[in-house]
C-alpha cells in the first residue's frame, strides 16, 4: 500500500511530468491560455495515460520488443480517438473549447514516456497508479499555469474578474507568455524542491 | 507468461492483433456516437438560430436552401410567424481569416437590419481576432454591427473607409469578419428577389473594401434577368 502511495506522490511533485521532467510541453504551452483550458486538457490526457498505461501494462508480454514503439503509439492513439469522439458527443461546449487540441494528446511525450518507463515493466495496478499520479500531477501544472497566464493575461482566473481586462498583459495568453510563464514556474517549483529535499 | 520474442512473425501477429482491436475499437465507438455527435451540432446550429433571428414559429432549419454569391455558398434559414416572414438567418464561411475557416450565423429582419450574429467556428489568435464574438456587438464607438443594415452603413473596417470599428490588433480577423456579413446580406437580398419579398438596399461596401466580393453577383440569377 505504501509502494502505491510513494508511486502516487511521485508522479504528482518529485518526478512532475511539466516542471521537472519536462515533458508533454508541446500540450502544456499550447493549450493553457486560460485556467480552465489547462484543467480540461490536464483531465483529458490523464484519463487517455491511465487507460494507455493500464492497456500496454496489461499487453507487454505479448509485444515483442523489437515492435513495442509502434505497439504502444497505436494504443494510445486509440484511446485519444475514443475519448475525442466521447467529448464531441457528450460534452459539446468542452469540445468548442477544446477540440482542435484534444489529438494533440498522442504526440503528448507523458503517454510515450510512461509507457516505455513504468508500464512496459510493472504490473497493471502499479502502473494504473503511476499513471494516477502523472495525470494528476499533469492537471496541477497546466491548472497552474493556465491561471497565471489568465491572471496577468487578462485579470481572470477561471473567468472570475479580479482586475479589468483593460489592464491585462496580452501577451500572456499568446505563445510568447507562455514560455515566460512556464520558466518562471519550473524555476519555483526547482526552488521549493530544493529546499525540502535539504530539510 | 514470458515475453514473446522478436521473431517477424511474433512481430505481425502481435502488431496485427493490436492493430486489428484497436480498429474494432474505433468502429464501435464511432457507431456509438454518431449520432449524439449529429445531434449535438444540429443542437448549436439550432440554438444560434434561436439568438439571431426575431421571435419565429417555423422550422428554419427545415426550408433551408443555399444561394451562390460570387462562388461562395450561403445557407440561408428562413424565420416565419404565423406564415409571414420575420427575417432571414445566413450562414456564411471564410478562408480569409487569420487562421482556418471562420463560420458565422447572421440574422437580419424583414429590412436587411442585423438583427444579431453568432461565430459558430473560429480559431483566430486568443484575446486579438478571437474577440470577434463579443466585438461586434459592443455598443461603445461604432463597433456593434447589431441593428445596422450593409445597405445602409458600409461593413468594412474605418481602416479601409468603412463604417465599422475593426478590433485592435486584428485587422485581418475584422475584415474576414466583416466580409462574411456582406457576402451574407447579399445572399439575403438574392433570396428576397426570388421570394418576391422586400428587397433591401445594394450594399454599397464595394468602394474601398478589399476583400470585397464581386457585387456584381447577383445579375446571373434568374429573377433579374
Amino acid at each position: 500500500m505504501k509502494k502505491y502511495l510513494r508511486l502516487l506522490y511521485n508522479g504528482i511533485i518529485p518526478a512532475n511530468p511539466v516542471f521537472v521532467l519536462l515533458l508533454g510541453m508541446c500540450a502544456t504551452l499550447g493549450t493553457t491560455s486560460s485556467a480552465l483550458n489547462g484543467l480540461m486538457m490536464g483531465i483529458a490526457t490523464a484519463a487517455v495515460l491511465i487507460c494507455s498505461n493500464a492497456a500496454i501494462s496489461l499487453l507487454k508480454n505479448v509485444i515483442p520488443d523489437k515492435v513495442r514503439i509502434p505497439a504502444y503509439i497505436v494504443i494510445i492513439a486509440t484511446f485519444v480517438t475514443v475519448l475525442q469522439l466521447a467529448i464531441s458527443a457528450w460534452m459539446p461546449a468542452l469540445n468548442a473549447s477544446l477540440g482542435i487540441f484534444i489529438p494533440l494528446i498522442v504526440v503528448n511525450c507523458i503517454l510515450l514516456g510512461r509507457a516505455e518507463a513504468f508500464a512496459g515493466k510493472n504490473g497493471v495496478i502499479a502502473s494504473l497508479i503511476d499513471g494516477l499520479g502523472c495525470g494528476i500531477g499533469f492537471i496541477f501544472a497546466l491548472t497552474l499555469l493556465g491561471a497565471v497566464r489568465e491572471f496577468l493575461g487578462t485579470g481572470h482566473i477561471f473567468g472570475y474578474e479580479i482586475y479589468s481586462e483593460d489592464y491585462g498583459m496580452l501577451i500572456f495568453v499568446l505563445a510568447p507568455g507562455a514560455f515566460i510563464a512556464l520558466g518562471y514556474l519550473i524555476a519555483i517549483v526547482s526552488r521549493l524542491r530544493g529546499l525540502s529535499s535539504n530539510t | 507468461m514470458k515475453k514473446l520474442a522478436s521473431t517477424l512473425p511474433n512481430m505481425i501477429l502481435s502488431l496485427g492483433i493490436i492493430t486489428v482491436l484497436s480498429g474494432l475499437l474505433l468502429g464501435v465507438m464511432y457507431t456509438v456516437t454518431k449520432a449524439p455527435i449529429e445531434q449535438s451540432e444540429r443542437e448549436m446550429q439550432t440554438a444560434a438560430l434561436a439568438e439571431v433571428l426575431p421571435p419565429f414559429d417555423n422550422d428554419p432549419e427545415a426550408e433551408a436552401q443555399s444561394v451562390n454569391v460570387g462562388g461562395q455558398v450561403y445557407e440561408i434559414y428562413p424565420a416565419r410567424m404565423d406564415g409571414h416572414s420575420v427575417g432571414v438567418a445566413v450562414k456564411g464561411v471564410t478562408m480569409d481569416g487569420f487562421s482556418g475557416e471562420v463560420v458565422i450565423i447572421c440574422g437580419f429582419d424583414n429590412k436587411g437590419t442585423v438583427v444579431n450574429y453568432r461565430v459558430l467556428k473560429q480559431a483566430e489568435t486568443p484575446g486579438l481576432g478571437a474577440k470577434m464574438e463579443m466585438w461586434f456587438r459592443d455598443p461603445s464607438g461604432t463597433r456593434s454591427v447589431i441593428g445596422k443594415s450593409p445597405g445602409i452603413q458600409n461593413f468594412s473596417p474605418v481602416k479601409d473607409g468603412g463604417d465599422v470599428d475593426a478590433i485592435t490588433a486584428a485587422t485581418i480577423s475584422s475584415r474576414a469578419f466583416l466580409s462574411v456579413l456582406r457576402g451574407a446580406y447579399e445572399a439575403y437580398r438574392q433570396y428576397a428577389q426570388t421570394q418576391g419579398m422586400y428587397i433591401p438596399a445594394v450594399s454599397d461596401s464595394h468602394t474601398g473594401a478589399s476583400t470585397q466580393q464581386p457585387t456584381d453577383c447577383h445579375i446571373g440569377s434568374s429573377v433579374h434577368s
